[in-house]
Order: structure tokens, then sequence, then C-alpha cells
């Protein structure tokens, strides 16, 4: 049974998508219940697979039984399976740890969701949560498989569900922007297609690990060759499109912050950051450490470049927000340039690479948080601009410290993971030698500081609420004993739904922070083995 | 927009063209892809695997059409996602455009029309009967398609666009309701779920015989008469596979019809 | 010219054509105005990949169909050793197929490409659905109009 958990992983939500097809148009209320179990038993086959491989190295699953080297019956005696021959699943620290994130960010999500999906068109629930389903599906698909062609097919998977997802609830604005995330996100796909058919061609192969065995041959002779290097630019174009690297960030923040925020919820954690890993995993597992950071040097500098501009342009623009989602959205561009940059950053030790693995970890976490506290504002107070949330302090103590624990990871202040993601990413741009992208670090924390500074000064001295309150002083340690007495307090606060999983998101951030050292070891034996 | 267009045009395509300068010959049976990848020595690196898919799939799985081999089984897993992305399709489309209630708010698309027979009206005549004939002809074709699938070209997603085509076709030809009354929103949205159900369970009912997901050699137990009982096993669950997809791609090839042509009102259409 | 034509686009034709498709497709999808044709040319982009994996596949003029069939390929079939697998070839003989690969186009651009259109069909469908939607909305599919209607409504209510 423990040898099938990779593909149960998959499975679960497939099914539960499945069955919420099958019954959910009869009885709405199946939905919640199916979705549940559905996450909890991918959580618990993710966790199975990431014990595994933390006791026994990387855990491989081949589809079908098509396991190289194993013999098939044939009808007149056993055939050898060759390499590539079926689709393989592999899972290593390197994506275990992002699984189990994927699995517990989801999880918080549906919880969030519950009574908020689509009050306008109620009889479209068990249709929102089938699609979240297969969201998840792609999401857990893509991040588990070894096959480059499969990846390719559960990008789609994530990419329909998520148009869907954006441009079901969303109005005027909404849908303009979900129709550009339909080119844009097209584009990118087929440019990584495309950079899939260029491999195929010089390697004859899908297998990532198979393809890179082969253009490493010889010492890289046929990972010289011209269709390779096209197809390594193609494949990096594409998937700079999908997670809105500098350049090409268009579409994101008006697709993301004028979108239903349960949708909001699940994609901006989430999307980004898988394709950041696809990045990371094609750099490491296709093409190969020496391929791309000794034989082409120029590459990485370029590339920094771009993460430096991304990250001042994402902060600079989210300065200029006065939409709370619309800033966090600028935020996440500037975060993806911190993932990319520190991807690229190509000090021998590996340090950067490894920061922007932790930061994938992070960052999803991270945004969790910001975005469940802006649905919380959104929907309880109807406060979708900074200025509407004067005397929030007051007001929602709660939701607002889970906030606060949120921006200050944001900023990077320990012992949050914000600090410690830009503790590694820093070290990785000292010992690379890219002080353009150290510079860039500060600078974007600085400009974090005053970014939510700024909204704590109106959250905390501005205007009072309606009704005034003499009651809190401070806002972090009181929060423990008003709760219980203050029928008020728990009126004007968001209800247990949203507030289980923000304080779930919280205590993972601290988490997350205080056992970086164990984590990142961990991922350093993927990518620095 | 139209300087990015014509700086991204150009770069792409500059870029596209370098890289086909090293290309193998078009055609060439010796390519990397076709044979397997060569160093400049003449060493082989390893084997192309479409070489082993067209040596062993007659010996492992009795199915002639490498293809479909290779589509339903090798790469089953890649199928099974492709069915998901057709059945998301079919539901983002529902969940963006579908509205319920009488739809009286939006003008109908065109004036609805009097369903009484026009004295002199033949073409409705020409083209009632012709659909007559065709549609079951159409529908005939489309399981021959899905059923013939490992002899000939063939298998679930052609057979299933036939058959959607089939319905939409009657829903062109007469009106969205008289496709509707054979082919229900409730039927087709239970029909694509139950495709998926389908080709899952497949994969699923090989993990009780403790293999892997997909590997249809496990039924081989069911296949009692057969003289080679696992080469037959694969052979039928790519049927039953194929089967599920084409449960699938009809429902929702009908279904993303249906929604486009009446905006999401499912009542006159075109 | 005719010998860099003879030395460089004739064994690449489909190459070529393929890369000018795609740069058809790229253009429209970037710069036409109405949305319909914005979509065409993301149909045209796809379609030029699919061109460009079925190139792959061909094997030149004497190759067939990937299908193998069984009776025509047992005339070069040679007996392999009855006395190890006899048990199991009770019906189907001794013999085991000899397929020559170079004899058939290579079957997995095909496989891909069948995955590719399917996606196409799906992504085209979900986004003429948004489409039908903007129309809904905005009374207009051409992108300027729809821009202009999203800037004056913002400059009209800044707040909301």
């Amino acid at each position: 049974m423990s040898d099938q958990f990779p593909i149960l992983i998959v499975l679960a939500p497939l099914f539960g998508a499945v069955i919420i097809g099958l019954v959910g148009s009869r009885d709405h209320r199946v939905c919640m219940p199916v979705v549940l179990v559905a996450l909890f038993t991918s959580l618990s086959a993710v966790i199975g697979t990431l014990t595994q491989v933390l006791e026994t190295g990387p855990v491989d699953y081949f589809v079908g039984g098509w396991e190289p080297g194993k013999m098939a019956p044939g009808i007149h005696g056993p055939v050898e399976i060759a390499k590539g021959f079926g689709i393989q699943l592999r899972v290593d620290t390197l994506n275990g740890f992002l699984l189990l994130a994927i699995a517990i960010v989801s999880i918080f999500v549906s919880i969030f969701s519950i009574r908020r999906v689509n009050q306008k068109a109620a009889s479209k629930t068990p249709q929102f949560y089938t699609l979240y389903l297969l969201l998840c599906v792609g999401l857990f698909g893509m991040t588990i498989t070894g096959d480059a062609f499969n990846l390719f097919v559960l990008v789609e998977v994530t990419s329909l569900t998520s148009y869907a997802l954006i441009a079901m609830g969303s109005k005027r604005r909404g849908t303009m922007a979900a129709f550009n995330y339909i080119l844009m996100g097209t584009v990118g796909a087929s440019f990584y297609l495309l950079g899939v058919g260029y491999l195929y061609l010089q390697t004859g192969s899908l297998n990532m690990a198979h393809i890179q065995e082969v253009l490493a041959a010889n010492d890289f002779e046929i990972g010289r060759s011209k269709p390779v290097m096209v197809a390594f630019i193609l494949i990096m174009v594409g998937i700079w499109i999908k997670m809105a690297f500098f350049p090409l960030y268009g579409w994101l923040p008006n697709a993301y912050s004028y979108c239903p925020s349960t949708s909001s919820c699940i994609l901006a954690p989430l999307m980004t950051k898988i394709s950041v890993y696809i990045m990371i995993r094609v750099m490491l597992s296709v093409f190969g450490w020496e391929w791309i950071f000794v034989d082409h040097v120029g590459w990485s500098d370029a590339v920094v470049i771009l993460a430096v501009i991304a990250i001042l342009a994402g902060s600079t623009l989210a300065l200029a927000q006065r939409e709370l989602k619309k800033m966090l959205c600028y935020l996440i561009v500037a975060e993806v340039g911190y993932m990319v940059g520190g991807a690229w950053l190509g000090d021998p030790e590996r340090w950067g690479m490894s920061g922007a693995a932790y930061h994938i970890l992070a960052d999803a976490f991270m945004t969790l948080c910001l975005f469940l506290c802006a649905g919380i504002f959104a929907k309880k107070a109807n406060a979708t601009r900074i200025e509407h949330l004067s005397g929030m302090f007051k007001k929602m103590p709660l939701t607002m410290t889970g906030f606060v624990v949120g921006a200050l990871a944001m900023i990077g202040i320990p012992p949050t993971c914000g600090f410690f993601s830009k503790f590694y990413l820093i070290r990785g741009g000292i010992e690379g030698g890219h002080w353009e992208f150290v510079i860039a670090l500060i600078i974007s924390s600085l400009v974090n500081v005053v970014l939510f500074f700024r909204i704590f000064e109106i959250a905390f001295f501005g205007a009072k609420p309606a009704e005034g309150h003499d009651h809190a002083h401070h806002d972090d340690e009181k929060d423990d004993h008003s709760t219980n007495d203050e029928l008020t307090l728990l009126e004007r606060e968001a209800p247990l739904r949203s507030l289980i999983p923000l304080f779930g998101t919280t205590a993972i951030i601290i988490l997350l922070g205080v056992y970086n050292g164990q984590i990142v070891e961990w991922i350093r034996l993927t990518i620095k083995p | 927009m139209k300087w990015i267009a014509l700086i991204a045009v150009t770069l792409t395509g500059s870029l596209l063209l370098f890289g086909v300068g090293d290309f193998p010959e078009w055609g060439d049976p010796h390519s990397p892809a076709n044979q397997g990848p060569k160093l400049k020595s003449g060493e082989q690196v390893s084997k192309a695997v479409s070489q082993d898919f067209l040596t062993e799939t007659y010996e492992v799985t009795k199915v002639p059409n490498v293809v479909t081999a290779v589509l339903a089984d090798y790469r089953g897993y890649d199928t099974m996602f492709e069915t998901v992305v057709v059945f998301a399709a079919g539901l983002a489309i529902f969940a963006i455009l579908r509205v319920f209630g009488d739809g009286s708010d939006t003008p109908p698309m065109r004036a609805v029309e009097d369903d009484t027979f026009v004295e002199g009206d033949h073409s409705r005549i020409i083209i009632g009967t012709t659909c007559k004939l065709l549609i079951p002809i159409i529908q005939l074709f489309a399981l021959y398609v899905i059923a013939h699938g490992h002899y000939s070209p063939g298998g679930g997603f052609q057979g299933g666009v036939i058959m959607g085509a089939s319905f939409i076709l009657l829903a062109i030809a007469r009106d969205l309701k008289s496709a509707l009354d054979w082919f229900s929103e409730k039927n087709f949205m239970t029909l694509a779920s139950v495709g998926i159900l389908i080709y899952a369970g497949l994969g699923v009912l090989c993990q009780f015989f403790e293999r892997n997901f997909l590997d249809y050699g496990a039924l081989k137990v069911f296949m009692i008469s057969s003289d080679h009982p696992e080469q037959m096993a694969r052979s039928y669950s790519m049927l039953g596979v194929e089967i599920g997809v084409a449960f699938t791609v009809t429902a929702i090839m009908f279904a993303i019809y249906a929604n486009l042509s009446s905006r999401g009102e499912l009542k006159e259409g075109l | 010219m005719l010998e860099f034509i003879q030395d460089n686009i004739q064994p690449y034709f489909n190459y070529w054509v393929y890369v000018i498709l795609m740069m058809i497709g790229l253009w429209a999808t970037i710069a036409k105005n109405n949305l319909i044709k914005k979509l065409i040319g993301m149909s045209i982009f796809q379609t030029a990949i699919i061109l460009f994996y079925v190139s792959v596949g061909v094997k030149g003029e004497g190759s067939k169909i990937p299908i193998v069939n069984p009776y025509t390929e047992a005339k070069s079939a040679e007996v392999v050793g009855a006395d190890q697998h006899g048990e199991h070839g009770a019906k189907g003989g001794g013999e085991k197929y000899i397929v020559e690969p170079d004899n058939y186009a290579n079957p997995l651009p095909h496989v891909l490409m069948l995955t590719a259109i399917v996606v196409g069909v799906a992504t085209l469908g979900v986004a003429l659905a948004v489409v039908q939607m903007l129309f809904k909305e905005f009374g207009t599919l051409e992108e300027d109009e729809i821009l202009a209607q999203i800037k004056n409504a913002d400059s009209a209510s800044p707040d909301v």
C-alpha cells in the first residue's frame, strides 16, 4: 500500500471532483465533506511519501508499471522496458515539501470557502468545487511528475480551471483580465510545449531524467547543439509568462485582484510558486546545473538583472496602489523576482537556489495569509482599499493580528519565515557576487516596511469605527482574553471558518521560520547532492 | 501594441529559425527522435523510445495500432488528464456562461420562430429528412471509430467528437430544445463524470491486484479463456478506457455547443 | 539565392512553414484589436506547434502509418525458440514478428499532438465563453472600446 502513496496524492482529489460532478448537483451539501475528505487523503498520502523520502531518498513511481529495466511479459516471452517508456512520478525533498504546502494551502482555502462561494449564483457551487479539486489535481500533478510532456498536460489542467475560477465570479474588468490571462497563459504553455518538442527532437525522449542523461553524454555534446539552447530559452520564456516574471507580468494584477476572494486565495499563493518550482525543476533535472551555469555564464547575469528590475518594479508599483488586493498582487510580482533571481544566482554552493526553493514554501504561506485577510476585510467590513482599513485594529483585532504576522513575514522580520528566506537569498547573492541582487532585496524590504506600516498606521490610529470601544490597548496580547468575554467582538470579528485557516497559516509561517535550518538542509539534499 | 507585437514576432521568429539551422533534415529516419540520439563520433547514446514502441507493442499488448497503445497504455496517465482537461473545459464554460431562470433580461438571439409548418417551406423538409437519415449513421460510425481504434485510426477522442457532432447536427437542423430532449443537461454532465470515473476506476482496479495505477496487465484474472491473458487484458482495458474517454468527449462537446450557442440559457440556440 | 533555398530551406521546408505560421499567429494574438481575431491568432499559433511535432515524426517516403499489421509482417518473421516459449504460442504460433521500425512513422508525436489538439479545443471553448461574457457586459468585441469603457468607469467612480 505504501508504495502507492505518490499516485494517491493525485487520485484523491480527482475522484473527489468526479464524485461532486456526479452527485453534487442533486445535493449541494455533499460538496464540502467530499472536498475535505479528498484533500485530507492527499495530505496523508503526501506525509506518507515525504517520510519515505526523508528515510530512504527519492521515491519513484512508474505509472502503468513501465519501470525501465524491468521485464514486461510479451506473447513470445518477456520484453525489456526501455528508459522513458512510460510516465514516471518522482518525489524528492524539493517537491515533497511543496506537495505538503499545496495540500495544506488547499485545505485552508477550502475551509475558508465555506458559505462564501458564489452567493449570487449558488446553483454553481458544485461546479466551483469540482473545478477547485481539479485545480488541486493539476497542482499536485505538476509538482510530482517526472515527465516533461505530462507536465504540459497538467499545466493545462491547472490553467483551464484557473481561467474558470477567475472568470466565473468576476464582472467587467475581471472578465477582461480573465481573457488576457487566457491569451497569455496559452502562449506561455505553447512556448513550453514547443521547447519540449525541440528537446524531443534532439534526444528522442520525454522523461526528464533520461533527457538529462542524453544531454550530458560525452561532455554535453548534444547539449551544446543549437536546438537545445533554443529549447531552453523557449521553456524558460514559457514558464516566465506563467509565473508573471518581469516583462511578462501584465496579466497578473488584474486577473488576481478582480476575481472572487476564494479564487484569489488559492491561485495567488500557489500558481506563481508552482511555476517557480517548475523552473527550478527544469533547470536542475532536465538541463542540469553545469549546463546552465558553467557553460553559459552570461545567461545568469542577464536573468539576475531582469529579476532585480522585477523586484524594484513590483515594489514601486505596489507602493502606488490604493487597493489592498492589487497592492498584494504587485508584491507577488516582486516576490517572483526574488525567487527567479535567487534560482539564477549561480553561486557554487547553490545557496541562492536553496533560498529560492525555501522561499517558494515561505511565500506560499505569506501570500495566503495576506490574501485571506484581504478576503475577510472585503467581506466583513467591505474594505477593499487601504483607507477603508482605518480603525481595523479595534474592529477586528484577530484578523488584524493575522495580517500583522503576514506583513512582518513579507517585510522579513525574524522569527517569521520571510526573514530566513531573504537571509539565504542574500547569502547566495554575496557568494555569487551579484551585489545588485542583494541591494534590490534590501530596497524591496524597505519598501515593504513603508507599505505595511502605512497600513498599520491607518488601521491603528485611524478614525474609530462607528461603535466606539475603550477596550484595546495593545494589538498583540489582548486577543487571548478578549475573544471570550466580548460578544460584540465576536460579532464584529470574522467567523470561525475564516479565522481557523488564518491562524493555521500564521502558525505555519512562524514554524517554517523556526525550523528553517532543518528544512533547508533537507531541500539541499536535492539541490546540491 | 503593434510595435510590441512586431518586436515579439521578430525576436521569436529569428530565435526559432536560428534553431532550425541545426535540425536533422525533414523526414530523416535516422534523426534522434526517430532512432535515438547519436554523438558526432557515431556512438549511439540511447535508443529512441519510439523504436521500442513500434517493435514491442504487438508483443506486449496485442494491439496493432501503435498510436492507440501508446495513448491508452504507455502514456495512459497523460491521456487521463487530457480527458480531465476536456471535462474541466465543459465545467468552466458552464461555470462562466450558464444563466438560470427564464433569461428574460437578455434579448433572444433571433426571433422565436413559429414552429408550425409553412406551406412552401421545403428547406425544412429537406433538412429534417436528411438529418433523420444521417444522424443514426453518424452515431453508428462514431461507435465504429471508438471500437475499432485498436486496428485503424480512431479511438475515444475521435469517436466521441463524431458522436457529439451528431447531437450538434440535430441542434442545428431543428433547434437546441429538441436536441436537449434527447440529451438533457443533467445527463451530459453526469455522462462526462462517468467517463472519467471509468478511466480512473480501471486504473484503480489494477491497484487492487497489487500493481501500479493503470497497469492493465493486472486484470489478466478476468481473461479466463484467453491464450495470452496479460496481453488481452491490456487490449481490452484500452478499449474500456477509450469508451470512458468517448463518454466524456461526447458529453462535453455537446455541452460546449449548447452553452455557447444559447448564451448559457440552453433555450433556443442558433 | 537558389542554392541558399536548396541548402537551407528545402530540407527544412516544414520547419520554415511552421515558424511562419507561428509568427502569423503570435502577431494576431498581440496586435489585433478584435477579440475573436485574437483567438483565431491563438489557434493558428497552437496549430503551428502541431505541424512542428508531426514533422518531427516523419520518416521519409517509404514509411507507413504506425499500425503494425501482424499478417504482413509475418512474411519477414523468423521462428524463435519454440522450446522456450512453446507453451505460450499454442495458437499464435512460435514465431515472433520482427517489425522494422523504419517502415513506420514515429507514433509518439502523433500521440502527443492528440493531446495538444484536445487542449487547444478546450482552451478555445473557454476563451469563447469568456468572449461571450465580455460581449454581454460591454456590447462590443473591440479591445480598445472595452478598455475605453473600463477607463471611463474608473474615472467616473474611483472609489468602487
